[in-house]
């Protein structure tokens, strides 16, 4: 394991790293419009080749590791950055609703993967029902719509409800510990996929549908006309699940940049110890568990609402290990490592149609080869650092 | 018994009082009726053959086990039943016989688990009040400095650094400080010599002196298997063997005691 030492972070920063980094996000900008335009089996192919071989040489060079250092002493220049790019992209797919419609998709597991994260990730609190608390979300949010709800409120719901369901799943779940632990969660996540089936209340199989978003007048699914030009209404959408991203991404680095995140690590890794320096174990778990799941159920509510339909197979067991892959494939711990998954394991598959029916087989794959070869993730966690480094 | 509160003045009460100690493990009786006390500032050893009840005697004391029977008064307190979690907050702190830091977390991490009843919780504060948090961790990297410093200038320097990145002396002397941050009453030190070589012994040892001088009042129980280390860091010791006192005094006369030398050293060699 590379641990990077207080005299890296500490290098000289240069005026000149500004510039080139935002290059660099310009580049990463264009790529990302390239790999959701694509329909191409070949082009694919060589931007997923492009974005590896930039990915080593970016791990080897200096001058790359000296951008990402800038970047890091300027936490807030990098959302604003990530921003800009997002924003860019959407732009310039202002026509396309489906590649819109991808990217929102991403944003919005990235946003429930940032929450499994605080719990599995920061606190060591392996949870096998994340799709059942994105359901949890999607659902209230469905059925407080129905009820002529305002939606913001609607949204905000459904993530309460997805919390404090996990604080009752929380109670068996601190009983015991490790794989049995796991074991509960994945008991939950079956149960609440078949409890939807079996509940005609609920729309059973055929599911329920929804109305678009409709914040305080904003209606998310009418066509944007800016200056003339008109661009699909899912650009609405892209600007929410964007705000909800960095604001989730910001979230879960300052929890983990804090005695909070201090303490979920000494939980993960040594309850005895913890325990001894009077670390309160329960209240820990609680509190991941929590803002997890709130986290999980917020982008459940905004991705139903965004569908415009959602049914039981949405929720699946299956879907929960989709969330779960891309932690393990970004980077269990690190919250920049979940893009780049959450763009894989979703984009991915719905590119290459004929992949669809195996893409579980694909998943299993890229998870043992990942496990067998850095089992880190792409984006390894870095040690914590509470503030950014003076400049 | 317990003394009567005007008579601290002239007998001293003891900082820790253990009475008919007992721990039983099903069929196993890991401790039996131990009796032990520890005075107010004293170092004392705790030593006997493999087995013989120290680290459970450790475990009980900070809330691990719950013992089968007896009573421990911390304080005049009793701590009978009482979470880690409480027993941490009464002032004992304790390091582990097989390290127990958090490798991939930095030494001041490590160090700030210790100090964790000191450090402010609330979600709201950590994650909304970026100013007052800042405030706290810099006062937190002074006081995690300043007390690496004193125990040894060469960690100071290494706060930054992850844990697993020490060798063997340097992550006792965290574990050490981490027990130390929070400036308990009683320090248990389970077999600190445990793995390193004589001389780094050695150097732990003073450096544990010397920041007992430099703190003042700081009561230690220490396991140890290095009798070396026994005879210079304790003025008093207590022998266990099969969970029971065997025998109790300064070293010297405890090391020449026949029981404590029969049970070290088997029948046969007593006898000879």
């Amino acid at each position: 394991m590379r641990v990077p030492l207080e005299a890296d972070v500490r290098a000289p920063a240069r005026a000149s790293d500004l510039p080139v980094a935002a290059l660099g996000i310009a580049a990463v900008a264009a790529w990302l419009w390239a790999f959701l335009v694509t329909d191409r089996v070949a082009i694919l192919g060589a931007l997923l080749a492009v974005a590896a071989i930039a990915f080593v040489l970016a791990q080897r060079s200096a001058v790359a590791k000296r951008y990402g250092l800038a970047l890091a002493r300027r936490p807030r220049m990098g959302v604003a950055f990530a921003a800009i790019g997002v924003l860019a992209v959407a732009a310039a797919l202002h026509d396309q609703p489906y590649p819109l419609l991808m990217l929102c998709t991403v944003m919005l597991f990235v946003v429930a993967c940032i929450g499994l994260d605080i719990q599995t990730g920061y606190c060591g609190i392996v949870n096998f029902a994340g799709a059942a608390f994105f359901g949890t979300g999607a659902y209230t949010a469905a059925v407080l719509a129905k009820q002529g709800v305002p939606h913001l409120f609607g949204i905000v719901c459904g993530a309460i409800v997805a919390a404090l369901v996990g604080s009752l799943l929380i109670l068996p779940v601190l009983r015991t510990r490790g794989y049995y632990a796991a074991l509960v969660t994945i008991a939950f996540g079956i149960l609440f996929s078949t409890f939807l089936e079996v509940n005609n209340a609920l729309g059973g199989p055929q599911g329920l549908k929804l109305p678009g978003i409709d914040l305080f007048g904003w209606r998310f699914n009418r066509d944007v006309d800016i200056g003339g030009a008109s661009a699909s209404f899912y650009v609405n959408y892209v600007v929410l699940a964007l705000a909800l991203a960095l604001g989730a991404y910001v979230f879960s680095r300052r929890v983990d940049r804090s005695w909070i995140g201090l303490t979920f690590d000494a939980v993960r890794l040594d309850e005895t110890a913890a325990a001894a320096f009077g670390i309160g174990i329960a209240r820990a778990k609680i509190i991941a568990f929590t803002l997890g799941n709130f986290l999980c159920g917020l982008a459940g509510a905004v991705y139903a609402m965004m569908q415009g339909f959602i049914a039981p197979n949405n929720f699946t067991f299956g879907e929960s290990l989709i969330l779960v892959s891309i932690l393990i494939l970004g980077g269990i711990g690190n919250p920049l490592g979940i893009v780049p998954a959450a763009l894989i394991i979703i984009v991915v598959p719905q590119k290459l149609q004929f992949i669809q029916e195996y893409r579980f087989l694909l998943y299993g794959i890229l998870v043992v080869l990942i496990l067998l070869f850095r089992p880190e993730g792409l984006l390894p966690r870095p040690v914590r650092r509470y503030f950014p480094a003076p400049r | 018994m317990t003394q009567p509160r005007q008579s601290t003045a002239s007998v001293v009460a003891p900082l820790l009082a253990c009475h008919g100690l007992t721990m039983r493990f099903g069929g196993l009786l890991a401790l039996d009726a131990l009796d032990l006390s520890v005075a107010s500032g004293e170092i004392l050893g705790l030593i006997g053959p493999n087995g013989s009840g120290k680290t459970t005697f450790f475990n009980v004391l900070t809330g691990l086990y719950r013992p089968s029977a007896g009573r421990v008064e911390f304080g005049g307190r009793d701590i009978i039943g009482a979470s880690p979690q409480q027993v941490c907050r009464a002032g004992i702190a304790r390091t582990f016989q097989r390290s127990r830091l958090c490798l991939p977390l930095t030494v001041f991490d490590n160090v700030m688990i210790g100090n964790h009843l000191r450090l402010d919780h609330r979600v709201s504060f950590n994650v909304l009040r970026r100013g007052a948090l800042r405030r706290q961790y810099d006062e937190c990297v002074e006081a995690a400095r300043s007390l690496a410093a004193t125990f040894n200038p060469r960690l100071s320097s290494r706060l930054f650094e992850a844990a697993a990145a020490l060798d063997m002396i340097d992550r006792r002397r965290v574990e050490i400080c981490r027990a130390l941050v929070n400036a308990p009453r009683l320090l248990l030190l389970d077999e600190p010599s445990a793995g390193m070589t004589r001389g780094e012994t050695r150097e732990l040892m003073d450096d544990i002196l010397q920041i007992r001088a430099a703190r003042g009042e700081l009561t230690i129980v220490i396991i140890e298997h290095e009798m070396n280390v026994i005879e210079r860091m304790t003025e008093r010791c207590v022998v266990l063997n099969y969970g029971e006192k065997i025998a109790e005094g300064p070293f010297r006369v405890v090391a020449s005691d026949p029981a404590v030398q029969e049970a070290y050293l088997g029948q046969a060699v007593a006898e000879a």
